[in-house]
């Protein structure tokens, strides 16, 4: 109670500013830390101090047996960031986010616009093209892995019977990453779709309404509409995807463990054979905190360049 | 094009009627306004006409063809939303050049266009900007600017004013007037405001649960309302209307209303007494209500002054009131005092109870 009178007081007469502010702004501290202290506890065991840890890391060379290890300062990472398996690595993890990214954003968008209209039934659509958000990555990637089989698989079937010759989809080096970008389009999907369809249903009727009476058919009003409007949604889905595509890591791991011939041999998947496989936590580490500044970079890229073409609305 | 018509039009929304065997001839290059409270339908009435809807029986009439089946962009018409419906990434420019573009009209011909909307509107200084950066009136102005640049045979509008503050709504709606007189275009206009009806108008159609209530110009529909919803819809404060019964007077029918008998135009009077009602809907507007102590006492409940007039609000009995207008430089009345109120016969309106529709 002596509180709240003071502060009455110093309220109605100011002093300096300093003195009369000093108390409630630390008051206004303490509820802040308050306030962030889980989430900063959280980030910090998880998030931070992962990173940090990584990057010491990839300081320390490991014995080729995984049991000792000594400082070598950056020497390790020149080392990885001149390799040719770090190259070969980064290929394919780029291949990869060009099979996925692009393709799996047209077909969300596709969905997003056929179920999109008020038809009767729409939501067993809908549901259905979601649906893929709520399978985890192991079992579609046995999904795929059935059907993707070169003897057993329906895929081979329905390629023979319309006369074409069966594919060994997982074991061929030049359809390895297809046939596991396929899958990761398909797993992204569901999200795609209910990101993109979320904002379709953000865009006033009017609009459409608008541009009809104006004479615009139905692509025009996609291209001059429907796209422009949707925009930072479409930027949000692609920067997640790319994201989603350089840390893709349990369906190679089922569907092709980085072969055959590496072909399938991504930056993540190969910072797990390095750590786990072959005990060389260093050049692991290394790996690590190059994916990490890559992702970083891409991340800002997109948002500096695509955020032009961004309209972000009122 | 010339006329717009409605032939029988009905529009459903699952078991919701919107709009109710309608039929209306809109005349060429002719001012109509749509007038009803919200919910009337007057909207979606619009929105066949702009080809948004499709009737679930009748046709939409362009002249001699039926355009029901005509897509909105091959209507030849524009139309103003009332939340303006600007694409907000275009800038003015782009916003008013694009039905144009759609029509693959040549840029030359784009730009002279839409230099000519902008002039005609003041837009040619916001041109390169987004609607985002415009206040609600520019925004308006840009609507207009797109809908006009194309000079369509028929401009939709929506409750155009309704978004802008009460003064910029006064001069706006003088602008409109205007316009339409230099377009030479039909104009069908759809509010809920009376004021603007009135102003604006050269007829009016009300509308009142999908169902067209009477169609004129803003006087007649003024002076002689067909129904009691025309009466207490048009004009403000809205006509008092009471229950009454016939009786003979000194100087022919008469009518007993709560607290006293007022006088009745005499054809009417005849025509209701004719048709053998049981009792009579009784219409004043409160203009035509005096107070100067005449033979239907009331008892004053409350004064509203409105700055240039006050509406004396007086119970005629304990379930029936009566509003009376009077100038501002009239004494009103004090509260709670017994008052006498006049009708003059010529201003008395009859309505049949049953079917509310007006007795001449």
């Amino acid at each position: 109670m002596d509180d709240m009178s003071a502060t009455e007081v110093t309220i109605a007469l100011p002093k300096p500013a300093g003195r009369w502010r000093a108390r409630p702004r630390l008051k206004e501290a303490a509820f802040a830390l308050v306030l962030l202290g889980p989430s900063m506890a959280l980030f910090s065991t998880f998030a931070f101090y992962p990173l940090v840890k990584t990057f010491y890391l990839g300081f320390f060379r490991s014995d080729p047996f995984g049991l000792s290890s000594n400082y070598v300062g950056f020497d390790q990472y020149l080392d990885v960031l001149q390799s040719n398996e770090f190259h070969r690595s980064l290929i394919t993890t780029g291949l990869f986010a060009l099979f996925t990214v692009p393709t799996g954003l047209v077909l969300g968008l596709g969905l997003a616009l056929l179920a999109h209209q008020k038809l009767r039934g729409m939501v067993v659509y809908r549901t259905i093209f979601s649906s893929t958000v709520a399978t985890s990555v192991a079992v579609a990637s046995v999904m795929w892995l059935t059907l993707l089989n070169p003897s057993l698989g329906v895929i081979n079937y329905g390629l023979e019977e319309s006369g074409f010759e069966a594919v060994n989809w997982l074991g061929d080096p030049d359809w390895a990453l297809p046939a596991v970008s396929l899958t990761t389009i398909w797993l992204n999907l569901g999200f795609t779709f209910i990101v993109i369809l979320a904002g379709l249903q953000t865009i006033p009727e009017e609009l459409h309404e608008s541009a009809k009476i104006d004479g615009a058919g139905a692509v025009s009003r996609l291209f001059n509409v429907t796209l422009p409007m949707l925009s930072p949604t479409l930027l949000f889905a692609v920067v997640v995807l790319t994201i989603n595509a350089f840390q893709s890591f349990g369906q190679i791991d089922i569907l092709t463990q980085g072969g055959p011939l590496d072909r399938t041999n991504v930056l993540v998947y190969s910072i797990y054979t390095e750590g786990f496989r072959n005990f060389n936590e260093g050049v692991a580490a290394a790996q690590g905190v190059a994916l990490f500044l890559i992702v970083l970079v891409l991340t800002l890229i997109q948002f500096r360049f695509l955020e032009r073409r961004v309209f972000y609305g009122n | 094009m010339s006329r717009i018509a409605f032939r029988d039009v009905t529009k459903r929304f699952g078991d919701v009627v919107a709009v109710r065997d309608f039929n209306l001839e809109i005349e060429d290059q002719e001012f109509l306004v749509l007038l009803g409270p919200s919910g009337c339908g007057k909207s979606t009435a619009l929105r066949l006409v702009a080809g948004l809807e499709e009737p679930t029986s009748g046709e939409i009439m362009f002249g001699d063809v039926a355009v029901t089946d005509v897509e909105a962009k091959n209507r030849d018409i524009a139309m103003v939303f009332q939340s303006y419906a600007l694409y907000p990434h275009m800038t003015v420019r782009r916003n008013i050049e694009f039905p144009l573009r759609t029509r693959k009209i040549p840029r030359a011909e784009r730009v002279r266009l839409v230099a000519e909307a902008a002039r005609w509107l003041g837009l040619e200084e916001l041109l390169e900007r987004r609607p985002s950066e415009l206040s609600g009136g520019q925004r308006q102005r840009v609507a207009l600017g797109r809908a006009i640049v194309r000079r369509p045979q028929a401009f939709l509008m929506d409750e155009p004013l309704s978004n802008l503050d009460a003064k910029l709504r006064v001069k706006t709606r003088a602008e409109l007037v205007e316009l339409h007189r230099q377009l030479s275009r039909t104009f069908v206009y759809v509010t809920h405001d009376q004021v603007e009806a009135m102003t604006m108008a050269d007829r009016i159609a009300i509308m009142n649960e999908g169902a067209l209530q009477q169609i004129g110009p803003p006087q007649q529909v003024y002076e002689r309302p067909a129904n009691t919803f025309v009466a207490q819809f048009i004009g403000s404060p809205p006509m008092n209307v009471v229950r009454a019964t016939v009786a003979h007077g000194g100087d022919g029918l008469v009518a007993n209303v709560p607290g006293g008998t007022i006088p009745l135009p005499p054809a009417a009077a005849a025509a209701a007494a004719a048709m053998n009602l049981d009792g009579l809907l009784v219409g004043v507007r409160p203009e035509h209500l005096l107070l100067d102590g005449g033979p239907v006492k009331a008892t004053v409940r409350l004064v509203e002054s409105l700055g240039h007039e006050r509406h004396v609000i007086c119970d005629l009995s304990p379930e029936e009131f009566a509003i009376v207008r009077l100038p501002a430089d009239v004494p009103p009345p004090a509260k709670g005092e017994t008052v006498g109120l006049t009708a003059t016969a010529e201003h008395v309106h009859l309505f049949d109870p049953n079917t509310t529709l007006r007795i001449d």
